[in-house]
C-alpha cells in the first residue's frame, strides 16, 4: 500500500505524541493479550491491535470540548481520549482503583470528565449518545464535537443509520466513524455489508462519506481533520469509514478459523506504527533513537500499569448496592 | 382553592416553568411542536394530544422536533443528559418502547453504575400509556412494570393534574433518569393545581381516601376507578382505604404496609397485564412484610393476559371497572377462614 498523504502539517511534538499514543495502545492489548492467557482476567476482552491509527488519528483532532463514544472494542479509543492507563487496567482486572470501580470492566470503560462516554456492550450503542452530546454543544455554543466510534457490524444496525439521519436532520457536529476491520465477530463485512463501502452510505443521510485507509495514521488524521474543522464550523455530520484489520480475534481466547492469513501480512506490510515510523524516519523529522526511547518508556509504563492492577483489592461487598441511582 | 386545569394542561404547565427556571431544560419528539419543514404553520400540534402546545414559541430553539427515529432521538437526550442538558424526550406512546428501549435500559439506566458512579444522566421520557381510547393492541398498553424492573431507572405514574405537574417537575429535577407515564383517558381530568411551580418528592405513595375495612392500592387511572368503587362500597357498609402509588420506582412500601397493618385485607388495582406487574408486587411485598396482619387472601384486580383487544365490547372487559373492583373488595372483606 502506498501513503499517499503528506505529514508536513504537523510538528515534530505532535508527531511524537501520535506515535507514543499508537504505542501505548499497542503495547496495552499485547500485554492484556498476553495476561488474559494467564486467566488472570475476567470477562469478555476484545483487543484493539492493528486498529490504532484510527483512534489516534482522530483524537488527535479533538479537545476538551469533544466527547466520543465508544464500543466493545474501546481499550485504544480510552486511550486516545485521554483516559488513564493505569485505571484502565485496573478495571480490566476488575479492581476498586479501576476507571469504574471495577464496576464496568474492560466493555464498559468510561470517563466522562475526559468527554469519554463508554466503552458499550451493545453495537450499534453510542451512535444515538453522540447525537445528544452534539447536540448539547450546539446548544450551549461550546464548539464542541461529537464522535461515534462503531464497526463494521453496527454499520447494520437501526440505531446508526437513525442517528446518521437525525444528526444531519438537526446539523449536528457529530463525526461517524465505520471501523471497518472485516468482520463482525465471524462474519465478513464484506457480505454483511450491501453496500460496497460503509461509506457509501453517507450519501442516503445527506452527509459526505470518505474511505480512508485505516493502517495509515496521516490519511486518517487528515480525513478526520476536515471533516472534524467541517462541523466545528457548523458545516454539519460526515462519515469516515476506516478499512484494516484487527490483529487479534473478536474476543480473547477466539481460535479465528474463519480467517485466512491476513494478519500476518498485515503486521509485516501494513502496520500503523511501522509505517509511522518509516515514513518520519525517511523525513527526517524523527530519528530511530527517538522511537525507541518511547518504546522503551510507554513499555515500562504498562509494566507499572499490570503490575498495579494485579496488587490493587477488588471492590468490597458494600460496592455492590451503591452507584444505581444520584439518590433513591 | 387552588384554580382547577387538566391533567394536559398541568403537565404543559410545569414543562413551561421548568423551561422558564432552567435554560438546559429541553423537550424533543415526534411533533412536540408539529409543522417542521411542512409548508403551513408551525407548533401545528404540540404533541400529538397537544400536551406540549405552545411551548415551541415560548422557548426559541429548545422544542426540537424530530424524525420517527426513537432510538436515535431517545439515545440524544440521554447522551444530551450525560452532558449537561436536562431533556425532556417524549416517547409518543409506550407501545414504541420496543423500537428504543437499549437506549433507556441499557444505556441511561445502566451508566451511573456501570461507571463507577461517575456519571449523572437527568433525562426525562415522558409517555403515553393506557387503554380506553379504542387504540388497539399497539397503541394501549401500561408498561410501567418492565420499567419498574430495571434498576437505575425511576417511574412516575400521575393519576391527577395536581400530582402530574409535581412528579413531573419532580423528574425534571431529578439527577437520575426518569419514565413519566401520562395515561391517555386522563388528559381532560380536571383537578386542583396551584398556579407556583413545587415538586412532589418520589416514593410517597398517597392515601386518596381513608377507611379501615380493605386498602385498595393503585395507581394511575385506576385510581379513579378504585375511588369510584369505594364511594359505591361506602354504600354499602364496606370502607375501603384507597392508596395511590404515584411512582413505582421508588416504591413506598411503608404507606402501604401501614394500610395494611391497620385494614387486614388488600386488593392490589392495576392495568397492567397480571403475570410480573405492580399486582403481583405489591402483593408479594404484603404477603412478606404484612402477613401476619392479612385477615384474607390478598386479591388483584388486573387486565387479563391477552393483548388490548380494539372493540368497544371487548376493551371495556379488559380495562377493570368499579364494579369487578367491588366485587373483588366485597370478596375479600366477607372471606373468613
Amino acid at each position: 500500500m502506498t501513503d499517499t498523504v503528506d505529514q508536513r502539517a504537523l510538528t515534530r511534538g505532535q508527531l511524537l505524541s501520535a506515535y507514543r499514543m499508537m504505542r501505548t495502545i499497542r503495547e496495552f492489548e499485547e500485554r492484556v493479550h498476553a495476561e488474559f492467557a494467564t486467566g488472570e482476567i475476567p470477562g469478555f476482552v476484545h483487543l484493539y491491535a492493528g486498529e490504532e491509527a484510527s483512534a489516534v488519528g482522530v483524537c488527535r483532532n479533538l479537545d476538551d470540548r469533544d466527547t466520543i463514544a465508544s464500543t466493545h472494542r474501546g481499550h485504544g479509543h480510552c486511550i486516545a481520549k485521554g483516559v488513564d492507563i493505569g485505571e484502565m487496567m485496573a478495571e480490566i482486572y476488575g479492581r476498586k482503583t479501576g476507571s469504574c470501580h471495577g464496576k464496568g470492566g474492560s466493555m464498559h470503560i468510561a470517563d466522562l470528565s475526559k468527554g469519554m462516554l463508554g466503552a458499550n456492550g451493545i453495537v450499534g450503542g453510542g451512535p444515538p449518545l453522540i447525537c445528544g452530546t452534539a447536540l448539547a454543544a450546539k446548544i450551549k455554543g461550546t464548539g464542541g464535537v461529537s464522535v461515534a466510534f462503531f464497526g463494521d457490524g453496527a454499520s447494520n444496525q437501526g440505531t446508526t443509520l437513525e442517528s446518521m439521519n437525525l444528526a444531519s436532520v438537526w446539523n449536528l457536529p457529530a463525526i461517524f466513524v465505520a471501523e471497518n476491520n472485516g468482520y463482525a465477530e465471524t462474519t465478513s463485512s464484506t457480505w454483511s455489508v450491501a453496500s460496497d463501502n460503509i461509506a457509501d452510505r453517507a450519501a442516503g443521510f445527506g452527509m459526505p462519506g470518505v474511505v480512508v485507509d485505516g493502517f495509515d495514521f496521516f490519511a486518517v488524521h487528515e480525513a478526520a481533520s476536515e471533516a472534524i474543522a467541517r462541523a466545528r464550523e457548523g458545516g454539519g455530520p460526515t462519515l469516515l469509514e476506516m478499512k484494516f484489520t484487527r490483529y487479534f480475534g473478536h474476543f480473547e481466547g477466539d481460535q479465528q478459523t474463519y480467517r485466512a492469513d491476513e494478519v500476518e501480512h498485515a503486521r509485516a506490510e501494513l502496520d500503523c506504527l511501522r509505517r509511522f515510523a518509516a515514513r518520519t524516519t525517511e523525513t527526517g523529522e524523527l530519528t530511530r533513537s527517538d522511537l525507541d526511547a518511547i518504546d522503551a518508556e510507554v513499555a515500562a509504563m504498562i509494566d507499572r500499569a499490570v503490575t498495579e492492577a494485579k496488587a490493587a483489592p477488588p471492590p468490597a461487598e458494600a460496592d455492590l448496592l451503591t452507584d444505581v441511582y444520584v439518590r433513591y | 382553592m387552588a384554580r382547577t386545569i387538566t391533567y394536559r394542561e398541568a403537565i404543559n404547565e410545569a414543562l413551561a416553568q421548568e423551561m422558564e427556571r432552567d435554560d438546559s431544560v429541553i423537550v424533543m419528539g415526534e411533533d412536540n411542536a408539529g409543522g417542521e419543514g411542512s409548508p403551513g404553520e408551525m407548533d401545528a400540534w404540540g404533541g400529538v394530544l397537544g400536551v406540549t402546545k405552545g411551548l415551541y414559541h415560548r422557548f426559541p430553539g429548545r422544542v426540537l422536533d424530530t424524525p420517527i427515529s426513537e432510538s436515535a432521538f431517545i439515545g440524544a437526550a440521554i447522551g444530551a443528559a450525560t452532558a449537561g442538558m436536562r431533556p425532556v424526550a417524549e416517547l409518543m406512546f409506550v407501545d414504541f418502547m420496543g423500537v428504543c428501549f437499549d437506549q433507556i435500559y441499557n444505556q441511561a439506566a445502566k451508566f451511573r453504575y456501570m461507571f463507577g458512579g461517575k456519571a449523572v444522566t437527568p433525562v426525562v421520557i415522558r409517555t403515553m400509556y393506557g387503554a380506553g381510547l379504542r387504540a388497539a393492541a399497539q397503541h394501549s398498553q401500561c408498561l410501567y412494570p418492565l420499567f419498574t424492573h430495571i434498576p437505575g431507572l425511576k417511574v412516575a405514574v400521575p393519576a391527577t393534574p395536581y400530582d402530574a405537574k409535581g412528579l413531573l417537575t419532580q423528574a425534571i429535577r431529578d439527577d437520575d433518569p426518569v419514565m413519566f407515564f401520562e395515561h391517555k383517558a386522563l388528559y381532560d381530568v380536571a383537578g386542583p393545581v396551584p398556579e407556583e411551580g413545587y415538586a412532589l418528592p418520589f416514593g410517597e405513595a398517597n392515601v386518596v381516601r381513608e377507611g379501615g375495612d380493605v386498602t385498595i392500592v393503585a395507581l394511575g387511572r385506576m385510581v379513579h376507578t378504585s375511588l369510584e368503587a369505594a364511594e359505591q362500597l361506602a354504600g354499602d357498609g364496606v370502607q375501603c382505604e384507597v392508596v395511590d402509588l404515584r411512582t413505582t420506582s421508588p416504591l413506598d412500601e411503608d404507606t402501604v404496609l401501614e394500610s395494611v397493618e391497620g385494614t387486614g385485607r388488600l386488593v392490589v388495582v392495576d392495568e397492567a397485564h397480571p403475570r410480573c406487574s405492580m399486582a403481583t408486587d405489591i402483593s408479594a411485598l404484603v404477603a412478606r412484610k404484612a402477613f401476619g396482619a392479612l385477615q384474607a387472601p390478598v386479591e388483584m384486580v388486573t387486565a387479563p393476559h391477552t393483548p388490548v383487544p380494539f372493540a368497544n365490547t371487548l376493551e371495556d372487559l379488559y380495562v377493570p371497572d368499579a364494579q369487578r373492583i367491588a366485587n373483588a373488595v366485597k370478596a375479600t372483606a366477607e372471606w373468613t377462614r
